[in-house]
């Protein structure tokens, strides 16, 4: 069949359809998001985003149940939120197939930390496969799933960010001709994991894994390329086709499973080839257990770097053994580009309001909102993992009891405090907490690219459905006053969050107002604004709100014919790109002499 | 021609960046080459710095390039190329948007935007052609795709790719009303 250019999450979206799978379940998160997005875009299969990725786990995990081939996806940290349920359902097994896929982010270019997720495979004694390229990515899925219904154990499917968002050209098949059918079958001694049921399981478990081990050696996957045997290079992933790319002549053991590995196969190999090299990227995760075989003249992190991603020269100059032939290039001072909050962003002006509201501390979360740390605005002041604003807030608030009255914020997304925002936000009430809770509500879970959630009202799969009501639940849940803020609106906000912060007991305010990027929320852009040089005294009162469209332009810089002084001391003036602005006003409100008109 | 070519293709977020990679790409597949292209999404994205590689050659195995051995950097942004230099290999060519967008230091006047962009790009390679792409694009019914027109002068390096399989990708690749747009951006972009 023709080849398709696939990125490896669209390739494991393809692979899940091909191989069967009728049923997935997952959170956005970078760099996993589009297998879902994809996925639910098939005919015949049924996706949904669920809140977090520990209910995504179990609702995939209750379709396996009930015979049906389920795949739950999550970023490397979701597994974290999803463990509890991970480590029971590998004693329990399944009836139909399960695969997880998680999708870790060596480097962090999206992430909060850079935990390497094949450690669950070992921690929670489940096998991992891991592909080096969407053509695996896609055909890997399969094979997980097989494995899945016989070893009858979850499976985990690994990506990397590399991966995940590379491209290049898959073959598609035609879907399986047998689809599960779905159905109950009940076995209490299999899934009621109650002691006396769990201790029996936990045997299975330890069978199992011997099983899969001796699976293993003679997996198709695990495949050895004997080139120049003075080098024998050991690699899994995305890391095999950087190495592959430096040396393409030495011996390679690339294994397709990552957990558990295949011990005999190994030492096979390391007999083959003079010196061994473990290429994996982040922890000695397969060089731990290499070595813990006995296996001689083995080398691995104390030459590869612990973190980040590799790329071809990084193994190069690591094996080598050099900074070999960098290039000297002279250069300027390059200022950094950060990713920042978009003109006309949302969270702009309740950042700028939060700042008019003296010394609190805001704990902060994970979203677009965490971009507002940077300079100018310094909008909050930490960010740990999803939901963990309100924790923290609360925590805070009671440790330095009156101390901390008015002075303690957390600050949260939509889709955020819907992924675990709720149960906290009950705890405040429940342990009558002292502090501020402020959802930045932009209709959407804007950071990884407009999907939907409980709040929005539509599915994954675009059907209509409720959606939350954010002030109803606060106000279910107790707590003691619930508001409503335009963040386009600065004065009104500012009020609004200084009343809040001044009033005792548990506050919460909506702010709210779409993301501007999000189209369905109908928020058209208005005409650009523009500076009125007659009036600009060069203050620079805008330049704090940190919009991309408004610069700072030197006098210094320009003709001294052209300059116009409308103060005493002005050394310059702001200047609007108008493919840039929206219209959205905060710099208008902010302006103290009219200088910036529609 | 080595083996592989790496292409690489850096901007800042929201300039068509990866678009541009995407159409790239898929007209090397169509010629006859193995491709593997890589791309940033998510935090890394909202309106930073953004790079993607595009590298393709008999079989190719690594989605990204070692530091020095790109044949060809396509700059979006003027500053953006400097940050990428060190990836190209010994006088590789470079085609570079001529638009500078500040970064936040510039807007907020802490840090000045770098002079002499021309003078550091020169002293690295003598093969660069600067691309008023952005100009050439309104001449062509739209700014929003100075990214085709960029495509268009990166073709002229690529004569591997016949006309007909760049006029096939693009018509893929654009919904019909911005197709006849993109195919004079990108005529435009190849005879600037």
């Amino acid at each position: 069949m023709k080849k398709e250019l696939m990125s490896g999450n669209q390739a494991i979206a393809r692979g899940a359809f091909e191989a069967g799978i009728t049923f997935a379940s997952g959170y956005p998160g970078t760099p996993s998001t589009e297998i879902m997005e994809e996925f639910a875009q098939y005919e015949g299969v049924y996706a949904e985003w669920a809140p977090n990725e520990k209910v995504g786990l179990e609702v995939a995990i209750g379709a396996a149940l009930a015979n049906t081939d389920a795949m739950a996806t999550m970023k490397h940290v979701g597994v974290n939120v999803a463990a509890d349920p991970l480590f029971t359902v590998a004693y329990t097994g399944i009836e139909g197939g399960l695969v997880i896929i998680t999708a870790d982010d060596p480097s962090m270019h999206s992430s909060q930390n850079e935990q390497d997720n094949r450690n669950y495979a070992k921690f929670a004694k489940i096998p991992m496969l891991e592909p080096a390229n969407p053509q695996e990515a896609k055909d890997f899925v399969k094979i997980a799933l097989n494995i899945s219904r016989k070893f009858d154990t979850p499976v985990f499917l690994r990506s990397t960010t590399r991966l995940s968002h590379s491209k290049a050209p898959v073959s598609k098949g035609n879907r399986v001709t047998e689809i599960s059918k779905p159905a109950i079958k009940i076995d209490t001694e299999k899934y009621v994991m109650v002691p006396v049921n769990a201790r029996k399981r936990r045997l299975e478990v330890e069978k199992r894994l011997n099983a899969l081990k001796a699976f293993a050696e003679k997996f198709p996957e695990n495949t050895m390329e004997i080139n120049d045997t003075r080098v024998g290079i050991i690699s899994a992933g995305v890391a095999y086709e950087y190495a592959k790319d430096s040396f393409p002549n030495y011996s390679y053991l690339k294994l397709g499973m990552v957990y558990p590995l295949p011990e005999n196969l190994i030492r096979e190999f390391s007999q083959k080839v003079k010196k061994i090299y473990v290429v994996e990227e982040m922890d000695p995760f397969l060089e731990e257990q290499i070595k813990a075989m006995g296996i001689k003249n083995v080398s691995g992190k104390e030459i590869f770097p612990f973190t980040k991603e590799f790329d071809p020269g990084i193994i190069k100059d690591s094996i080598q053994g050099n900074e070999q032939k960098k290039q000297q290039i002279e250069l300027p001072e390059i200022p950094p580009r950060p990713p920042n909050m978009c003109p006309g962003c949302p969270h702009r002006g309740l950042f700028y309001s939060l700042k008019k509201c003296g010394k609190v501390f805001v704990n902060g979360d994970i979203g677009c909102y965490t971009l507002s740390f940077l300079k100018p605005l310094e909008g909050l002041h930490n960010c740990v993992c999803m939901g963990a604003s309100i924790g923290m807030a609360h925590g805070m608030s009671k440790a330095l009891g009156d101390e901390g009255k008015g002075k303690v914020v957390a600050v949260l997304g939509d889709s955020t405090f819907l992924h675990s925002g709720i149960t906290p936000l009950l705890n405040m009430v429940y342990n009558k907490s002292n502090a501020l809770v402020i959802i930045c509500d932009n209709r959407t879970t804007a950071m990884t690219g407009m999907q939907e959630h409980p709040a929005t009202g539509f599915t994954l799969q675009r059907e209509k459905t409720k959606a939350v009501d954010f002030i109803k639940l606060a106000e279910s849940l107790g707590v003691d006053s619930v508001r409503v803020a335009d963040p386009y609106d600065l004065a009104k906000t500012t009020k609004t969050i200084k009343e809040e912060l001044s009033r005792e007991g548990v506050s919460l305010i909506v702010s709210q107002r779409a993301c501007v990027l999000f189209k369905r929320a109908g928020e058209t852009a208005k005409p650009s604004l523009r500076i009125d040089l007659t009036k600009c005294t060069g203050c620079k009162v805008c330049l704090p709100i940190g919009c991309p469209a408004i610069s700072w332009q030197s006098f210094s810089a320009i003709n001294a014919a052209a300059i116009q002084r409308n103060a005493p001391k002005q050394d310059g003036f702001v200047v609007i790109d108008t493919s840039l602005c929206n219209g959205c006003s905060i710099c208008q409100q902010i302006c103290k002499f009219d200088a910036i008109i529609d | 021609m080595a083996d592989v070519v790496s292409i690489l293709l850096v901007g800042v977020g929201g300039q068509g960046i990866l678009k541009a990679s995407d159409i790239l790409a898929e007209a090397l597949m169509f010629a006859g080459y193995d491709v593997k292209k890589s791309e940033v999404h998510g935090m890394a994205q909202r309106g930073g710095s953004v790079s993607s590689f595009v590298r393709f050659g008999k079989s190719v195995y690594s989605p990204t390039a070692a530091k020095g051995t790109a044949g060809i950097l396509l700059s979006f942004e003027k500053l953006e190329t400097l940050r990428y230099l060190d990836n190209l290999m010994p006088d590789g060519k470079i085609i570079i948007n001529n638009e500078s967008i500040n970064p936040p230091a510039c807007n907020l006047g802490s840090m000045e935007y770098p002079k002499n962009i021309e003078y550091f790009v020169g002293n690295v390679s003598k093969n660069v052609k600067y691309v008023s792409a952005s100009e050439i694009a309104v001449e062509a019914g739209n700014i929003r795709c100075a990214n085709t027109v960029l495509l268009g002068s990166l073709a002229n390096h690529l004569p591997l790719i016949s006309g007909s399989i760049w006029k096939k990708v693009l018509t893929k690749s654009f919904p019909e009303k911005l197709l006849d747009l993109n195919l004079r951006a990108f005529e435009l972009g190849k005879s600037a």
